[in-house]
């Protein structure tokens, strides 16, 4: 009669004459489960709330992600986290790898945050968002710099600026310190895709004029002469300048009101 | 190295971060102070001056901290403790500066909470470490990277407070004009390229 322990014996045995890769797919998946079962307990745990009192219900609706995307995006309509924006766009390959670097982070402190948000007490809350960002900044960096080194290069510091981002540190303040776990996963996407969103649009133009290609593919004529200024940082500001006249005047024409910066942590 | 060749090289890196490299309108560090605090010359001075002294004291403490860093060999904590050490000299200037210069620190104001945030002091500890200088030539770049923010700051206030009373149109109106000017005057900075080396 095989008692526990021998069984798991037995499965140990068995484990050990799967080949390499079985074996890591096995701990990728067991982690996983690990992964779910902790995040399980922090949304119950979450629901529960440790004092339901102050836990305002904000319900998910499809503004919540798209209202990020579009009408609050943080880059062309707040003019906030600009730096990385015009420093990377000189390429679309930069473009994209910022932006999905810039919304893990985003998602993962702002989920965090928002785990955490009744046990961080108010007055070292900024210290405590900068060291949750940080962490996963770095995991960032070292991934990174783990996939391709010319992309790191390409990058330059700005991966590790993402610390001092002012989206990130933006929403910790302005929504997720605020808002229950679900909401701000799918507020934070929303901004992460907005962000994304906004480095494209300035990115492609840049690259389609400034070195005639996209993602390294000639798109256009053959004696096509490519605008130097458009690689520079001259191009950078004056992409977003366009969008943010156009967004002006958009919104000029609807008679709409432009929205509040209520997270703004750098601006007046 | 002698003690020219010491001396023309600080001179050399000092003059290129001000000039060539200029953190603002050429690497693009700090805009949200840019188009933030730039509405008048009294508010960029005081805004730009703070940030020279934090970026210089927490450069000195950075370069100094790095040895511990690799010493101990946890150079992956980098990031966080010097995201850590920036917060906590802005924290002990604000806290000196209360107590020993209260007018000054009546007219810092706010500004100096908010450079904690900059990314200009973040990016002035990484890169000096990236680049391998000497300590000389550290305190070249940090001292000229918070010149060059003065230096565009006050030009951008200067020319914010002239457009005050200027007739404009509706839509350029706030944060658009200001980038614009912004790339004006980096394409004016792109004329010093190649100077210092």
């Amino acid at each position: 009669m095989p008692t526990l322990h021998g069984e798991r014996k037995e499965q140990k045995n068995n484990k050990e004459k799967l080949s390499a890769s079985e074996q890591g797919a096995d701990f990728f998946i067991d982690n996983i489960y690990f992964a779910c079962i902790v995040i399980n307990g922090f949304l119950l745990f979450d629901s529960l709330g440790g004092n339901s009192m102050q836990d305002e219900k904000t319900p998910i609706t499809w503004d919540t992600f798209w209202g990020e995307v579009v009408e609050r995006n943080w880059v062309l309509a707040l003019t906030i986290g600009m730096c990385p924006t015009l420093a990377v766009s000189t390429s679309v390959a930069n473009c994209i790898s910022m932006g999905l670097a810039a919304t893990f982070c985003l998602v993962c402190s702002s989920v965090l945050i928002s785990i955490l948000r009744k046990q961080i007490p108010n007055d070292v809350r900024i210290t405590a968002f900068i060291v949750i960002i940080g962490t996963f900044v770095t995991i960032v960096d070292y991934s990174i710099q783990g996939i391709s080194l010319s992309l790191y290069e390409a990058l330059g510091a700005f991966i590790s600026l993402i610390v001092v981002n002012c989206i990130l540190l933006g929403h910790a303040e302005a929504y997720a310190f605020k808002n229950s776990v679900l909401a701000t996963v799918v507020n934070a996407f929303g901004a992460g895709v907005g962000f994304t969103l906004a480095l494209l649009l300035i990115g492609v133009p840049r690259e389609i004029l400034g070195s005639g290609a996209i993602l390294g593919h000639a798109v256009v004529w053959n004696n096509f002469q490519t605008w130097l200024v458009m690689i520079s940082p001259v191009g950078g500001f004056l992409m977003l300048v366009l969008w943010i006249v156009l967004i002006n005047w958009m919104r000029m024409r609807k008679n709409k009101p432009a929205p509040k910066n209520d997270g703004g942590c750098c601006h007046e | 190295m002698t003690e020219d060749a010491a001396m023309s090289n600080f001179l050399s890196i000092f003059i290129s971060s001000i000039l060539v490299n200029n953190p603002l309108v050429v690497l693009f560090l700090g805009l949200c102070s840019f188009i933030g605090v730039t509405k008048k010359i009294s508010e960029a001075w005081s805004m730009s001056v703070a940030v020279v002294i934090v970026t210089l004291i927490s450069q000195q403490i950075t370069f100094a901290l790095n040895y511990a860093l690799v010493y101990f060999d946890v150079e992956y904590l980098r990031l966080l403790i010097f995201i850590a050490v920036i917060a906590s000299a802005v924290q002990v200037i604000d806290i000196v500066m209360k107590k020993f210069m209260p007018a000054m620190h009546r007219s810092f104001g706010v500004y100096l909470a908010l450079i904690t945030t900059n990314c200009l002091v973040l990016y002035v500890a990484l890169v000096q470490i990236a680049k391998g200088y000497s300590y000389l030539d550290c305190t070249a770049f940090s001292l000229g990277t918070g010149f060059g923010y003065l230096l565009m700051m006050v030009i951008m206030a200067g020319i914010r407070e002239r457009l005050e009373t200027s007739n404009l149109p509706e839509v350029v109106k706030g944060t658009a004009m200001v980038v614009l000017i912004a790339s004006f005057l980096s394409l004016m900075m792109q004329g010093f390229s190649g100077i210092g080396g």
